[in-house]
């Protein structure tokens, strides 16, 4: 089984499973109690907080614990929504962002918001100039994804948070993909939401970095867990687990520094696709993040090659899903320009610490296998 | 006095089957029973022609009336009340019932109509009506009579040893039970029409196996999963049924590498077709049945029907045949197989579409194609391929 569907979620870590175990059996009070188990608890879920926080250089007063990072991206949305509205009405982010963002903003929009939608160029490079000119003192909020999902894209958030502030909106950028292949030290973000599912942690437990003194309400309210800002009896397993995943992040730095990163898997895997398969189009940006590479196979269906890669026990994803009767195309390859024809042959090969070289020759036999045979029927559909 | 729910349940066209009734009724107990054996305390029996279901008084009700519903061969069913075969008795009784629906339907009137199934019994039918008419009018100082148009009509079943007394007959589907009419092999794609005609044939008592082809991996396994469930809606009524499996792609590959673009789908069509066939032979089904419905698409026109059939020596049953879609709809709302069927996962029939589908083929051209395919082969190779998936009951 090779796995290379990493953007989607990982593989938890064997480290954060037994971690999670052993917290599991043992450690199981509430952090809210007063009580010795109570406390111990409580020290868990601090621990790793610190752990977290250490990512950022933050202080652990700035860091929630909450569901992932669709409750994040909603949380600051709606959040600064409320408690900006007298200031101002509106809001900049992407026009390539996860729908957990794009969706809130269409809520907000229907609220009388006024959104704005940054555009990309072909290689998903941020059009800057586009985001100067619309974020205005009317804006509130500018909100910009660290890395893509779809091609691995490495946005310029440090500019873009320079020019929120020049205009005295608060920057939110969603990590999801970006966190633990990014450095976000001194981004200049507000707002960092992170999902330990996508670094080797467990699904369902995320957190978020909310800088001091900027006033973020409260999405979820009751028992006043996480200072007030995210009630909730704490996920004590998942913080934990999200704390190990944590540390081992290290491990990859390690590996980069080596020789033996994610780096040297891509562009194996890039050349060997560009060697051996023709009239293909990598759609990923020559300086994207090294743990996705978004390719399109002309005059093929990606989810085609998809289902016949699983067969041999390869998974990837596509960049449209091609029901008959749903075309549900990749909205950031349609926001890149790419034809119709280029996503709908898109794969998307994401990777990880636990892939290797030898494994990608396997993936660039079945491929190249897949993409002939299917290229013969390619006319028909 | 009685701690029992009370059902009773009326054979359709069962009664009518001559030599067969009995073993007719007792598979329809067998269903019954199957159907029920999730619940607890549940005693089924035939008596006078009739079937008693007796459950405990805190029983799901309508589960159970569902449950029962589900079987084929079910006319209608009753929850009832009994009471000896005693005036006295019956009219407490039908009292104590009568109080029940005013209190729980607002009743204003009511009629009485009784049935003597007991002949020896002293008083006739339309007396025994009156009689405890007049003692409900009594006790239910709220109720008139209205002969025409009652908002409730008491039923008194008046038999040797017991009576019985109810008000509503909750229809049943009708139809035969399940097993006394062979066995078929239904061609299943996860649309809306093959699931409704696999349920139309059970319910004449047809037991059934399912094919269904796919072209993995132009189709998603999520299809597949699609077809299961959909199975697993019929076969609540149908019965545990088997799905044959079969990959169409290498056949759909050979056809679209050597055979006109327009012909594709009647080609694959009449692959299908001989498939099944084989499938059928093999797992003792008498018959094909599709859910082929005339003119719904190119495939289905009376001219590529002929050509389908052609292919084929084993009766094809098209229940849906000359039923309107909105029909057909409405069915498969009422069977429960509706919302699963509008799932958008690709069927492996959009698969290969071609632009501009043949409506009025020809056997001699579409037999002329075919002589380019080794038809045996693959049809052999398919059958071989097949995975069979079970579906419970």
């Amino acid at each position: 089984m090779i796995y290379l569907d990493n953007s989607a979620t990982t593989r938890q870590a064997d480290e954060v499973t037994e971690a999670m175990m052993k917290v599991m059996k043992e450690t199981y009070g509430n952090p809210s109690s007063l009580h010795d188990m109570g406390l111990a608890a409580e020290k868990k879920v601090n621990w790793a907080r610190g752990e977290f926080a250490s990512m950022f250089g933050a202080h652990p007063d700035e860091i929630i614990f909450n569901s992932g990072g669709t409750e994040g991206d909603n949380s600051v949305f709606y959040g600064i929504a409320n408690s900006m509205k007298h200031r101002g009405k509106k809001i900049v982010t992407s026009c390539v962002e996860h729908p957990a963002v794009l969706e809130a903003c269409k809520r907000l929009e229907k609220r009388g918001f006024e959104i704005s939608y940054i555009g990309v160029d072909k290689d998903c490079r941020l059009n800057m100039d586009q985001l100067e000119e619309e974020v205005d003192g009317d804006t509130i909020l500018v909100s910009v994804m660290t890395v893509n999902n779809e091609t691995g894209a490495v946005m310029p958030i440090r500019a873009a948070a320079e020019i929120a502030h020049d205009h005295g909106a608060a920057f939110h950028t969603d990590a999801v993909q970006g966190f633990g292949k990014v450095n976000l030290k001194n981004s200049g973000a507000d707002f960092v939401t992170v999902s330990a599912h996508k670094f080797h942690g467990p699904k369902g437990v995320g957190a978020m970095y909310a800088r001091k003194n900027v006033n973020l309400p409260a999405f979820i309210v009751g028992g006043g867990q996480e200072r007030g800002q995210r009630s909730g009896t704490e996920n004590v397993p998942g913080i934990v687990g999200l704390g190990v995943a944590c540390q081992l992040l290290s491990g990859d730095e390690e590996a980069v520094r080596s020789g033996v990163g994610l780096d040297k898997i891509r562009e194996y895997l890039k050349v060997g696709i560009l060697d051996r398969i023709s009239d293909v189009k990598i759609n990923s940006p020559e300086d994207g993040a090294s743990s996705v590479l978004n390719v399109s196979f002309l005059g093929t269906r990606g989810e085609v090659i998809l289902h016949s890669l699983e067969s041999e026990g390869i998974y990837v994803s596509t960049g449209s899903a091609c029901s008959s009767h749903k075309k549900g195309q990749s909205h950031v390859l349609s926001a890149m320009g790419l034809s119709h024809k280029e996503i709908e042959g898109a794969i998307r090969f994401s990777f990880c610490r636990y892939n290797t070289i030898d494994e990608m020759d396997i993936v660039l036999d079945s491929l190249e296998k897949a993409v002939r045979r299917f290229r013969k029927l390619g006319s028909f559909r | 006095m009685n701690e029992q729910n009370i059902f009773i349940v009326r054979c359709g066209e069962v009664a009518l089957k001559g030599m067969n009734k009995p073993y007719f009724e007792k598979t329809l107990v067998d269903r019954i029973r199957k159907n029920l054996r999730g619940m607890e305390g549940v005693d089924v029996r035939r008596h006078e022609g009739l079937i008693f279901v007796r459950a405990e008084k805190n029983v799901n009700a309508e589960e159970l009336i569902k449950q029962i519903s589900k079987v084929f061969g079910v006319a209608s069913i009753s929850p009832a009340v009994e009471a000896p075969s005693e005036l006295d008795a019956i009219g407490e009784e039908a009292v104590k019932f009568m109080l029940k629906q005013i209190e729980d339907r607002d009743i204003k009137t009511f009629k009485v109509e009784a049935k003597r199934a007991d002949k020896n019994f002293p008083v006739k039918s339309p007396d025994i009506a009156r009689i405890i008419g007049a003692k409900v009018l009594i006790g239910c100082k709220v109720l008139k009579v209205d002969v025409h148009e009652p908002d409730c009509r008491l039923f008194v079943d008046l038999r040797d040893d017991k009576t019985y007394i109810f008000d509503e007959k909750i229809q049943g589907f009708g139809g035969l039970p399940l097993g006394t009419n062979g066995k078929g092999l239904i061609l299943m794609s996860g649309g809306i029409d093959s699931p409704v005609a696999a349920w139309m044939m059970a319910k004449r008592g047809m037991l059934l196996e399912a094919v269904h082809f796919h072209s993995y991996p132009y189709t998603s396994p999520r299809a597949q999963q699609k077809v299961e469930e959909l199975a697993g809606i019929v076969a609540s009524y149908s019965g545990r049924m088997k799905i044959h499996v079969i990959n169409l792609l290498p056949i759909q590959e050979q056809i679209v590498q050597n055979c006109p673009e327009e012909e594709t789908t009647i080609l694959v069509r009449r692959f299908m077709m001989r498939i099944a066939e084989k499938v059928a032979e093999k797992s003792r089904c008498m018959m094909l049945i599709t859910g082929e419905n005339l003119g719904q698409v190119a495939s289905q026109t009376a001219e590529a029907l002929v050509v389908t059939d052609a292919c084929v020596k084993m009766p094809v049953m098209r229940p849906l045949i000359a039923m309107d879609k909105v029909d057909i709809m409405d069915k498969a709302r009422e069977i429960g197989t509706y919302e699963k069927s509008i799932e958008p996962y690709e069927d492996c029939c959009t698969v290969f579409l071609p632009k501009h589908p043949t409506t009025k083929p020809h056997l001699d051209r579409i037999e002329a194609s075919e002589s380019r395919l080794d038809v045996e082969g693959l049809v052999e190779a398919a059958v071989k391929s097949e995975e069979i998936v079970d579906i419970k009951g």
